[in-house]
Order: structure tokens, then sequence, then C-alpha cells
């Protein structure tokens, strides 16, 4: 995963409350078993005029100079909910977002971002308008190290960022070799479940 | 110290606790399908990582495969057999037990993981898809994720999660006649919105849910997720032990097993840190207007004058009018939500001796092939044939559209799914999530209609 430590770039405004990841990408967009190249269907319904037809609809805030080239997006409230597909996440660190800033995400998409190198940013419903309004005013700056978002026009915010979460992206760490670091405590915790849950692993020779 | 079924979940699983408020907890069970399971296992394979417990890891073939009678591996979805091969090759590479299409309990994950006792009460689990939070319904935790993170869970058997608060959703009264599950978290889902439950796992309790079968108890969880919680769950009691009795994967239920499982369920005075109740005997039968679950009204009512200018476009709707009445273009009575063999026998009720009007699309998709087998051993599928239903093999089928087989544009569906989002069936395609009840009425009437409305009319 690509380390986060200092992100600056064009903030695009999208206050829509519950976009959900269908909107983010629809499922027929997924038709590759691979995860790249999903920048191009990336909020396909919003972004063309048509299913299938690329002729963008300039009504949509990433079609139009200069948030087509947005790096960072200021979101309505439950950005992200619905289906799990991290599809949602990989086209919209395609299409180059690092940093989405929300009253409040979908957990499995949250979770996803994490997981990608995308930095989700909880911030109060208040603060999120006041940045909506910043989008037009010029570049957004986040420091990962001092927890610091420069928004033009407001004063520097300080971010409160899970600390775990925060090293890895800053570190740019694989989350499994980490985990697999902590096989004395799993092992521990695999003895104690099985006491408590015998039921927890299918007997052998259960499996027809 | 009284505990809820959440609480006691996670001390059973918890590998460490990070001061951030993340957990690292281990799993227990992991179900996989075609659209993302041999992105996974393939990720793992390359990189020379073995799966941490392959007899707790299992596939099934759902999300993409054809429902049409006599199927193969293509489906009209593209690339669909790549897909379904790939899922079928990295399974038999990776050791894992596969319900594969022509499997005689083949299905949707989340049918076919409490069909066969995979899920099981006091388990974790999860799915690369968000309404694995249907299996709560057995007393577990159980919930959706995106590839990396299952990934993750197949190379360690754990996760870290952010642990959520609890919330009880107290369900008083009894529904009255007519008035289903679908209709309960449908209230519950108007009344507090789709983010109501952000940061949650939800318990649904009280007299209206301990009535409910499983099938009901498996539609409440099902639809968590729209409510955006972290997952929803039902204590384990009378009802779900009768359910666990001959599942193929389950421990037989001695007098000691049952006991052992009854503990999952929240003692009695456990604290929540919130707590709504829905007063059942109030309710009635619900439909969405909108392109959110959230956006519903009681069948009848008028579109509120506040409604959602982009919503109301999308669906062709005006404030102040009905949704009730509204001519369909199709019916939908299918998905993880709302296939069970419970919800098959009370849409079957109801179109007993009535016919689709012609011009209408009326489909049944079983949520499961046992779902299936079951159905038409009761003879449910004669009557829906007879009705001028289309009775196909069971999948994910037109819940989702995924670039093959969908409803027309602009045509408006009434369905017993569980996501009305714009697209989600088809492009253009405006979804009224309802009950099967209502489905069923609306198919026979060719218009959104209630059972009630449709006993009064004939
Ligand atoms: S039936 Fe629909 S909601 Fe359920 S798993 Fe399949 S696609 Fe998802």
């Amino acid at each position: 995963m690509e380390p986060f430590i200092r992100h600056e770039g064009i903030a695009a405004p999208l206050p829509i409350d519950n976009v959900d990841t269908d909107a983010i990408i629809p499922s027929r967009e997924m038709s590759r078993v691979s995860r790249r190249g999903l920048g191009r269907a990336l909020f396909a319904n919003w972004r063309y005029l048509a299913p299938y037809d690329p002729t963008p609809d300039p009504d949509f805030v990433l079609n139009q100079p200069p948030f087509d080239a947005a790096t960072l997006l200021v979101a309505g409230s439950n950005f992200g909910c619905g289906s799990s597909r991290e599809h949602a996440v990989w086209s919209l660190a395609d299409f180059g977002i690092r940093v989405i800033i929300a009253p409040s995400f979908g957990a499995i998409f949250e979770s996803n971002c994490w997981g990608n190198g995308i930095l989700p940013l909880r911030l109060r419903a208040d603060v999120v308008a006041q940045l909506l309004t910043a989008t037009a005013k010029g570049l957004f700056a986040v420091d990962l190290e001092a927890c610091t978002l420069a928004a033009p026009g407001l004063e520097t915010l300080h971010l409160e960022v899970p600390a775990r979460r925060r090293s890895d992206l800053m570190a740019g760490a694989d989350a499994i070799d980490q985990t697999l670091a902590e096989h004395a405590a799993i092992a521990t915790a695999r003895a104690r479940r099985n006491s408590l849950i015998p039921w927890a692993v299918p007997k052998i020779g259960d499996t027809p | 110290m009284a505990r809820t079924l959440f609480d006691k979940l996670l001390a059973a699983h918890e590998v460490r606790r990070f001061e951030d408020g993340t957990a690292l907890v281990l799993v227990d069970r992991v179900m996989l399908h075609e659209r993302t399971g041999s992105l996974a296992l393939q990720a793992l394979a390359e990189r020379d990582r073995p799966l941490a417990a392959p007899a707790q890891v299992f596939a099934v073939m759902d999300h993409i495969v054809s429902t049409a009678p006599g199927r193969g591996d293509a489906s009209s979805v593209p690339n669909s057999a790549a897909f379904v091969r790939a899922m079928r090759d990295a399974a038999r590479d990776a050791g894992i037990r596969l319900f594969d299409i022509d499997d005689p309990d083949q299905g949707i994950s989340h049918l076919v993981a409490a069909e066969q006792g995979i899920a099981l009460p006091g388990l974790t689990m999860v799915c690369p898809d968000s309404h694995t939070c249907t299996l709560g319904a057995l007393g577990m935790l159980a919930w959706g994720l995106g590839t990396s993170d299952c990934e993750h869970v197949l190379a360690t058997e754990t996760l870290r999660v952010r642990v959520p608060k609890t919330m009880q959703v107290w369900c008083s009264g009894r529904l009255p006649e007519g008035v289903t599950a679908k209709d309960l978290v449908l209230t519950l889902i108007g009344r507090y919105g789709a983010g109501g439950g952000a940061g949650y796992h939800l318990e649904y309790a009280g007299p209206a849910v301990q009535a409910l079968g499983m099938a009901g108890r498996f539609t409440l969880c099902n639809m968590a997720v729209e409510f955006s919680a972290f997952s929803g769950a039902v204590g384990v009691d009378a009802t779900t032990i009768d359910y666990l009795r001959d599942r193929d994967l389950a421990p037989a239920v001695t007098p000691v097993q049952e006991r052992q499982w009854l503990d999952w369920a929240s003692d009695a005075h456990a604290a929540f840190d919130r707590r709504i109740e829905i007063d059942c005997n109030a309710l009635s039968p619900m439909v969405t207007w909108g392109t959110s679950p959230a956006q519903v009204l009681p069948l009848g009512a008028p579109v509120p004058d506040n409604a959602d200018s982009r919503a109301l476009h999308y669906m062709g709707l005006e404030r102040g009018k009905p949704v009730a009445d509204l001519p369909i273009d199709a019916a939908y009575i299918g998905s993880c939500t709302n296939a069970r063999l419970d919800d098959l026998r009370a849409a079957a009720e109801i179109v007993r001796g009535r016919r689709v009007p012609g011009g209408i699309t009326a489909l049944v998709v079983p949520g499961s092939t046992r779902v299936r087998r079951a159905a038409e051993a009761e003879g449910l599928h004669e009557i829906f044939e007879a009705a001028g239903f289309e009775w196909r093999e069971s999948g994910c089928g037109l819940c989702f559209y995924a670039g093959g087989e969908g409803f027309a544009p602009g045509s408006r569906v009434i369905s017993t799914t569980n996501r009305n989002f714009q697209g989600r069936q088809g492009p253009g395609v405006r979804t009224h999530l309802a009950s099967p009840q209502t489905v069923a009425a609306s198919a026979v009437s060719g218009r959104i209609r209630g059972a009630l409305g449709l006993a009064e009319a004939a």
C-alpha cells in the first residue's frame, strides 16, 4: 500500500447524503476479475449521459474543471453505505481520490478505504458544510503526521484519526503481515474460544 | 454483570483491544461467492499465504449465476462463466467446500449458511456481501466486508473491527394480521433514517420478535445494513433451537447443546447504549416511494410534501399523491430478504386462483435450491405458474443488475428485495420495496396494492 503522510489537492464537493456504493460504481461495471482500471466507472450513473455511453454529463461535478482533477472529496453523511463491494474504493482510488471527508461513512466502505490507502475523515456536519464552501476557493492540504487539515479561508483543523489506522496508513503497512505477527495472542484467543464454543470448528468428516 | 448478546460475542472472540476503539477478533466462518471469491483466494495464493483455517471456509455460486431453468456456467452477465470457473478452480485449489451451481444445496450465501448449519449461535462469520448481517438472527455476529478485509480473515482467521455501540430495538405488541417483518424493518428505517443505526450493533427483541419465526427474523436482520448498523441480531430462544435441528454441519441438538446455545442471548437487564421502541400493534403494510429504504410510506399514504426532488424525479412520482394504485410493469419475489419457504407460502396464498394481467412480468426466484425443492414438494410452483409467474432456479437473480438480465429502463417494479437505490435493478428501473404479500397482491392486480385491498376488490 502506498504510504500516506501528506497530501495536497483539489477537493470536489458532493453534498448528497446516503451516497451508496451502487452509485459509486454500478454493479454492471464490475465485469472484470481485477481490481485495476475502475476509475472510468466511478459514479458511472451520474458521470455519463447514459449507461455504456462515455459522453460526460456536464452537470456532474467530477466533469467540471477544476474538479475533474480532484484528489479529495467532500461528501454528505453516510457516504458509501450499502453494498460491500470494494470496487467502490478501487474506483475512487483509480480516479485519484486520496481523502474523503464526510460526517459519517458506511462501516464496510470506511474499512475498505483504510485498506486501500484512502483516508476517510469523519468530521462534524457543520465543519463539513464549511469545507464544502471552501472547495471552490483553492487547494486542501492534509498532514497526517501533524493531524491537520488546511482549507482555503478556514482555520487549520485538528484531526482525530484512530491511532493504529493512522500509523498503518503512514507506514503503508500490510495489515496481514501485522496481524500474523500477533500469532501468539491469536493462539491464546483460539484456545479460549474453543473451550467456550466447542462447535466453532466444524468436526472433521462433517463436510460431505 | 448482565451482558448483552453483543458483549458476549465480542468477549468470546476478542484477541486484542486497541486504544483507538478497534479490536482484533477471531472469525469462525468465512463464506465466499463467485463475484469476488476467486479474487481473494488468488491474491493469497500469489503471495504464498495459506488459509489459516480452511475447514471454516465455504463458497457458493449465487451472485451472477443464471436463474433460468437448465442453466449452465454462463448467464447473461458479461464474463459470468469466467467468474464461475475462476471460483470453482480457486475453491478446489484451496480445498474448500463449494456449493456449485448444480449442487442440491446451492443458493444465496446467507440462506445456504443457515440451512447447512454453517452459521450457528455464538459464532462470528464474515462474507464479502453486506447482507451477511442476515445471519445474526441465529444469535451470532455476522457482517459483510470488502475483498481486502476478506483476504485478511482468510490469512489470519481474524479481523480488526471498530467496536460498535449497542442498540436494542424493542418491538412491543404484536404485528397485526397481514403485517410482516419486512413492514416492521421498513418502518424502523423510515422512522430513524437510512443512517439511523450507524455505529451500532442492533439487537431486535420484544414480544413481536419472539412471535416471529426464523424467516421473519432473518428479514429483520437482513435489513440492519440498510439502517447502516454494523450488524443485527436476535437472541437464541426455542424458535432458534428448533430451526437448528438436523442441519448437516451443526452438532446434534442434545440437552447440553441446547443449554449452551440458549446462552447466546442478552441477559435480563443488560444495558444497551441506546434503546428504541416500536409499537407493532400500530403498524401496517409499507411500500417505498423513493430511492432509499428510508423513503417509505404506509400503503395508501401520499408521498410527503417535503419529498426529495431527485428521488421523486427518478421514480416518476408527485408529492401528495399515493404510491398505491400506480400501475406496475413487473413484480419480483426473491433475494436474501424475502425468498424463504414462509415467504413463498404467504405469496402463493395470495396469488392462488388469480392471474397476473397481460404485459406484466412476474418472477419468483427462490432463495436457495433447498427452498425451491421444498416449495415444489408443496406444489407452490404450480400455484405461481398457474397465476402467470415464472418459476426460476435459485440465486441473487434480479435483486441487483449486473449487466445481464434486468428490467427495462423506466419500468416500475414492486420487489421483495432490500435496495431501491437508483439503478439497483437496472438503469432507470424504479424499484418499490415491499413484503412478499404486497408484491403478490400487486402482481395479480397490475397495480401497487396490499393483500387487504385485494380481498375487498375481489
Ligand atoms: S439477494 Fe441481493 S442483496 Fe442478497 S446477497 Fe444477493 S444481490 Fe445481495
